[in-house]
């Protein structure tokens, strides 16, 4: 087993369990053994770089710090936003700016997604397919904050990233091709500006349903939030009749590898996704 | 109003260069938000530019920005459009009349509870929430359905070094930028 840093960061903790729980499995299954960063904090999220800089930075900070001294391991983040705050937290680090966090930059952060779409996981993963999601039609749905800005993320194609269709399609789903991966749902308005985030998310169910998608396939926590949670919302206000269950990347990974704690993951789900799996005869 | 300084200001803060922008609309022509936005993210820049301070630190526009860096990733000058809009966000906050109040009373809430205790509270941020922007509706239905999915706890998560997180915010009261 390999080891490797991990910072799930407070959604995974709460309204993303889901994804925690099926990216450790995941893990395992691929032969990693993920070790909390001990006594990690809140990176401040979406909030912190909107009200000031340097919390932005040191709370992120703080926790990469630990996981160079306490660890020395690289780290593997499934929240976009987290991700994308530690990522801006190392590099402020590396041009030696606050000097108050000890960091010299063997620690290495990666999102979960782009680490586990590296060619050896992908080799892994082909073994441990039991049970192909052949039928299952589903889009990819990146959002932000996991490949932009690339200057921060340092993905080479911040426009069309890829690495999920990839995984996707090691798993057997029939991964349909759309326009709108990358586009915002919204994430930090939720609470403040929910018509906002109301119009954004229709937008991609629209387009979904227009390429043939019966599910929308997520790698973050508050993209998942805001596509699940608020279904039942945007359905009532635009008098609309949507069903798309919004899978986690990691939940198709364990359905796939056919270890049998569907029910216990799609529980956390406001859109039920039990119908479709049956429909599909994949559970 | 014309502030002679105010492009000279939002620079300094932002480490970007404003005047860099000749007005392109690539930034505005690839922004999810631009129906909610009273300017387009280029008319703001253009409005910096021109030293319109009062109504760029009034607009809308600064809080509804979803901070998705679409801009910031396509900008042909390399201006960090979104790190723009967290300074102009900053300054409308130290001027004290931020167009959209719940807005920043999510954010203050949020960052509060992250102070208290080094992680988030999900209780304590909808109830802090709740009193700053007075919206006392919003989301209660959501509640007994996360609460049936396990998805809120009761107990409050936090980190052993509280010493650590004060003294994070403490200084970052200090820079107060
Ligand atoms: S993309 Fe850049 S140069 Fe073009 S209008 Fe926007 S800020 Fe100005
Ligand atoms: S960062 Fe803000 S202004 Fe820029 S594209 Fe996204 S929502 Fe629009």
């Amino acid at each position: 087993m390999e080891q490797l840093g991990y910072y799930p960061g407070c959604t995974l903790e709460t309204t993303g369990r889901e994804f925690d729980m099926t990216t450790r499995i995941t893990c395992q299954q691929l032969g990693i053994e993920l070790v909390e960063i001990p006594d990690w904090n809140c990176c401040g999220a979406s909030s912190a770089h909107e009200l000031n800089n340097y919390l932005a930075i040191s709370l992120a900070a703080r926790n990469l710090a630990i996981a160079e001294q306490k660890l020395a391991l690289d780290v593997v983040i499934p929240c976009a936003a987290c991700f994308n705050r530690l990522k801006v937290a190392q590099k402020a680090l590396l041009n030696k700016a606050y000097s108050e966090f000890v960091f010299e930059g063997r620690t290495k952060v990666y999102d979960l997604l782009r680490f586990l779409a590296q060619p050896r996981y992908k080799k892994r993963l082909k073994h441990q397919v039991g049970k192909s999601l052949k039928g299952l039609k589903a889009v990819a749905y990146y959002g932000c904050l996991l490949t932009r800005p690339p200057e921060v993320t340092d993905h080479p194609h911040p426009e069309n990233p890829t690495e999920m269709d990839e995984i996707l399609k090691i798993l057997g789903v029939d991964c349909l091709f759309w326009s709108y991966k990358t586009d915002c749902c919204g994430a930090s308005l939720t609470v403040g500006r929910v018509d906002v985030v109301h119009q954004l998310v229709k937008k991609l169910y629209d387009h979904a349903l227009e390429v043939g998608a019966e599910c929308i396939v997520t790698a973050c926590p508050l993209c998942h939030a805001n596509l699940d949670l608020r279904q039942k919302e945007i359905n009532e206000k635009f008098n609309k009749n949507y069903y798309l269950p919004i899978f986690y990347f990691t939940e198709l990974m364990v359905l796939a590898m056919d270890i049998n704690d569907t029910e216990v993951w799609a529980r956390g789900h406001l859109v039920d996704p039990i119908p479709l799996l049956k429909e599909k005869g994949l559970c | 109003m014309f502030t002679a300084d105010f492009l000279k200001e939002v620079n300094q803060h932002s480490g970007e260069k404003v005047q860099l922008c000749f007005q392109c609309f690539k930034c505005s022509l690839g922004c999810p938000v631009s129906f909610a936005m009273d300017y387009l993210p280029h008319q703001l820049l253009r409005m910096v530019q021109m030293g319109l301070k009062d109504r760029v630190l009034h607009s809308h526009t600064i809080w509804v920005c979803a901070a998705c860096e679409t801009c910031t990733t396509r900008c042909p000058n390399h201006i960090d459009i979104a790190r723009v809009i967290d300074t102009l966000r900053q300054m409308a906050i130290k001027q004290g009349k931020p167009a959209e109040k719940p807005i920043v009373a999510f954010h203050k809430a949020f960052l509060n509870s992250v102070r208290r205790h080094g992680k988030l509270n999900e209780w304590e941020l909808m109830a802090e929430y709740k009193l700053r922007s007075t919206r006392f509706l919003d989301d209660l239905w959501l509640i007994p359905e996360m609460w049936k999915r396990k998805k809120l706890f009761l107990r409050i998560r936090g980190v052993h070094k509280k010493s650590e997180i004060k003294k994070i915010f403490k200084k970052a009261k200090a820079w107060n930028n």
